[in-house]
Parts: structure tokens; sequence; C-alpha cells
């Protein structure tokens, strides 16, 4: 077991999470291979644990025996370590800053489609879709004609938004709104996102997703 | 060509400060655009459409907001005195911290501050500085860049000199010398660099805002 950890490239992940995805479509896109392994949440691995003590989270990248945490921190290393292949990351510094500031505004608008789906529902989820919606049209206007957010090819922006995919559709579901009538743009872009290998490989199965965010609900009382 | 460089901001935020250090650090001509938020300017609407705040740096006409973006940004753009590290894994390591002070120290701290030190709040606040004091302790660094500051000690600004002027004005006690001494050092070792030092707002003008905003009536 130990020689794992002193070879190639490691990734410690949870399929149900989003940011493990956002990695494995980034390896991807480089074609670097990895050993993938499959976290056992909420039984986190003494691994899991040793390599990311301050946030205990998947997903953590282990390059050469060292641990690098926080998916976009992870990419950004991807992207600045395997310079050859497909490019994750804008070279213009202007493009990329403007990459690295939607790619957070996702994470701290786009993430809380997790919560909303565990813990609210009635009147409460219905106000929270609101604004859930609103930030999606945020992100449309961003997107604007282009073809991609990172413009005529997919980039660290689509990769950053991609990988909500399914908990969106399963959000939608529960939450009583559908990503392709109430946001067209975003819907044709994931369609075309999810065209690419990468993607389509990694994404994790929106059924599967649902049936998830349906049980821990009941399990919250928030279904019969 | 000239560089064209402002930034938007107002003097008493250390995230407009983070980015008066960074251009400081690398001795960028710029012109502060003091903005007053109540009445922001339709050129910050205009930069900033989606979250309307400070600091924005404009340069060439090209607006970048949100601070550590603009750091890292102004570190790409302009050489001299490096901000980031070369080498990925450090770079990665100094991202990592300078988010783990925006997700837990920041919050934990700015909820000590304004409960007034109540007991849970600054529990959870020495909660999050003790990763930094760890950090401090384990590498035995000056600065969390080593010998010269980096991302990392420009994010945790404002708790090298924010968080005293926030204890001064509301007589609070949140960042103690006995439980924090590498933090204390770092702090004081901080804002006497050259650069840091020219780029802090008044002290007595930021124990007159906390008291204002947060003293008791």
């Amino acid at each position: 077991m130990p020689a794992i950890e002193d070879s190639g490239v490691v990734v410690l992940g949870w399929w149900v999470s989003m940011f493990t995805t956002r990695v494995r479509i980034a390896l991807a896109e480089k074609g670097i291979s990895y050993e993938y392994i499959e976290e056992d949440i909420p039984n986190k691995s003494p691994l899991l644990l040793k390599h990311n003590p301050i946030y205990k989270k998947v997903p953590v990248l282990i390059h050469k025996g060292k641990p690098i945490c926080e998916s976009l921190i992870i990419v950004q290393y991807i992207h600045e370590t395997w310079k050859e292949g497909y490019p994750l990351l804008p070279s213009d510094p202007f493009l990329k800053s403007q990459a690295a500031f939607w790619a957070d505004y996702i994470d701290k608008h786009i993430y809380q489609v997790v919560k909303l789906t565990w813990d609210s529902k009635g009147e409460e989820m219905q106000k929270r879709v609101e604004e859930f919606l609103g930030y999606l049209k945020v992100l449309e206007r961003e997107l604007g004609e282009k073809p991609y957010f990172n413009g005529e090819s997919f980039g660290f922006v689509d990769m950053a938004l991609i990988c909500y995919y399914s908990h969106i559709i399963g959000f939608g579901k529960i939450g009583n709104f559908s990503v392709e009538k109430d946001t067209p743009k975003l819907f044709a872009w994931a369609t075309q996102c999810m065209k690419r290998e990468s993607v389509s490989m990694t994404l994790a199965d929106p059924n599967k997703i649902y049936e998830l965010l349906i049980e821990i609900r009941k399990k919250n009382g928030l279904e019969d | 060509m000239a560089d064209e460089v402002k930034l938007h901001g107002v003097t008493g935020s250390p995230f407009v400060c983070r980015a008066v250090i960074a251009l400081n650090l690398k001795g960028i001509k710029y012109e502060f655009v003091a903005e007053d938020l109540s009445n922001k300017s339709a050129d910050l609407l205009k930069y900033n459409p989606v979250y309307k705040k400070v600091p924005v740096l404009v340069h060439n006409g090209n607006p970048i907001s949100e601070s550590l973006v603009i750091v890292e940004y102004i570190d790409e753009v302009w050489k001299g005195v490096p901000i980031l590290p070369q080498d990925a894994y450090e770079k990665a390591q100094a991202r990592f911290w300078a988010k783990v002070i925006d997700d837990k120290c920041l919050p934990a701290v700015f909820k000590a501050v304004s409960s007034h030190g109540e007991e849970q709040a600054v529990a959870e606040a020495h909660e999050a500085l003790q990763f930094l004091e760890n950090e401090l302790k384990v590498k035995g660094i000056k600065f969390f860049g080593g010998d010269n500051i980096n991302l990392v000690d420009i994010a945790a600004t404002f708790v090298a000199f924010w968080i005293g002027a926030a204890e001064e004005a509301l007589g609070i006690e949140v960042l103690s010398k006995h439980k924090f001494p590498k933090l204390t050092e770092w702090s004081d070792n901080y804002v006497n660099c050259q650069a840091v030092k020219e780029s802090l707002p008044p002290r007595e003008n930021l124990v007159a805002f906390f008291k204002k905003r947060f003293g008791k009536a």
C-alpha cells in the first residue's frame, strides 16, 4: 500500500462530489493517467484525513506523494505542471483573471444547490429556487453567444460549472424547474459539454444523484 | 505606451489593502479612486456589475475584481518582486493557505469582532487562527512566504492590523500574545515591511471605524 503514495498521480474522490468530477475532467482533458481511490463518505479514510487535515474533504490529488487540495487549485496545479496537451486556462493574464473570477462566482453561488436539496421544502424551497435560477441567469448572460464560457473552446469556467450539472438536474426535479425551459442557453451549453469524452465519462449519472437526493430528503423528513 | 492603472477602493478595507500592498510591492504607479460605498460611482457599477464591491483594479480599461484574483493578476503582469512562488506545488500551497484564510479565518474573526468578543465566537476564531499559528511554528518561518512576504501574508493582512484595531476599539481580545506567539511575532514583522507600511490605513481611523460600526452605544 505505501508504494501508491510515492508514484505518479492518485486522486482521492467521491462519485457524488462535483469537485471530484471537476478534477477528473481536467486530468482527462490532459490525458493524464492516475489511480482513483473512491472514498467511502462519511467514513473518511486515514489517507484522506492525513492529506487534507484542515478541510478533510475530497478531492485530493496526490502527486509523487505530495497532496494538493481544493479542486480549482488542483486544476491550476495540473495546468502548471503538465504544460503540454490541452490548455486548461487561458495564457493571457486578463482572460485568466476573468476565468478565476467566474469559477469563484460559481463555487460561491452554485454550490448551495447541494444544501438546497438537502434541507428545504415547500414555500422556502420555492424562494430559494427563484434565487438559484437568478444565479444561473447571471451565468447565462456571461456565456452570451459564445459556445463555451472560455470562448471557442472548452475551458476552466466550463469545467468549473459542468461538474454541477447532474446535481442541478436533480435539484430541478425536486424544486420543479427545468434547465431546458428556464435557462435554454445553459442547457445548450451543457449538451455541448457533454459531447466531450472527459465530461461524459466522468459526470455522475443524474438518475443516481437524484435517487441519492431523495434518500437524503427522506432521512431529513422532507419527503414522504 | 504607458500603462494606465486605477484602483477603486476605500482606505479602511482589508481587501482593498491587499491590492494596494501588491501594487506597492511591485512599485506600480496607479491612481487610487476613493469610493463612497453609500454612493457608488457609475464606473464601479460598470466595472463590477456582479458584486458592486471594492477593490476593482482597472488596467488599461480592463477591470479585475476580487482581491486575491487582483493580487495574482498583478503578480503575473508585473515582474519584479514575486508574490507567488515559481514552483507549481509551492504555488498550490500558497493558494490553499490564502483560501483557508478567506474560508475559515476571516468569517470567524469577523464574528468574534461583531459579537463583541462573545465566548463561542472567540473560541471559533482561535480555532481558525490556530491553523496559521501551527503553519508558522511547524515551518519555523518568519513570513508565510519564508524570508519574504508572499500571497499568504498579503491575504492575512487583516490578522496583522485589523484585529488589533478592533481589539482596541471594542476592548476585546482575539489575538492574544500568549496563545499565538508566532502569529503575534509575524504581525509585528509584517506591518514593518516597507510595502506593507506604506499601504496600511492610519490606525486611529480604523479604531474609530470599529468603535462607530460595532461599539456599544
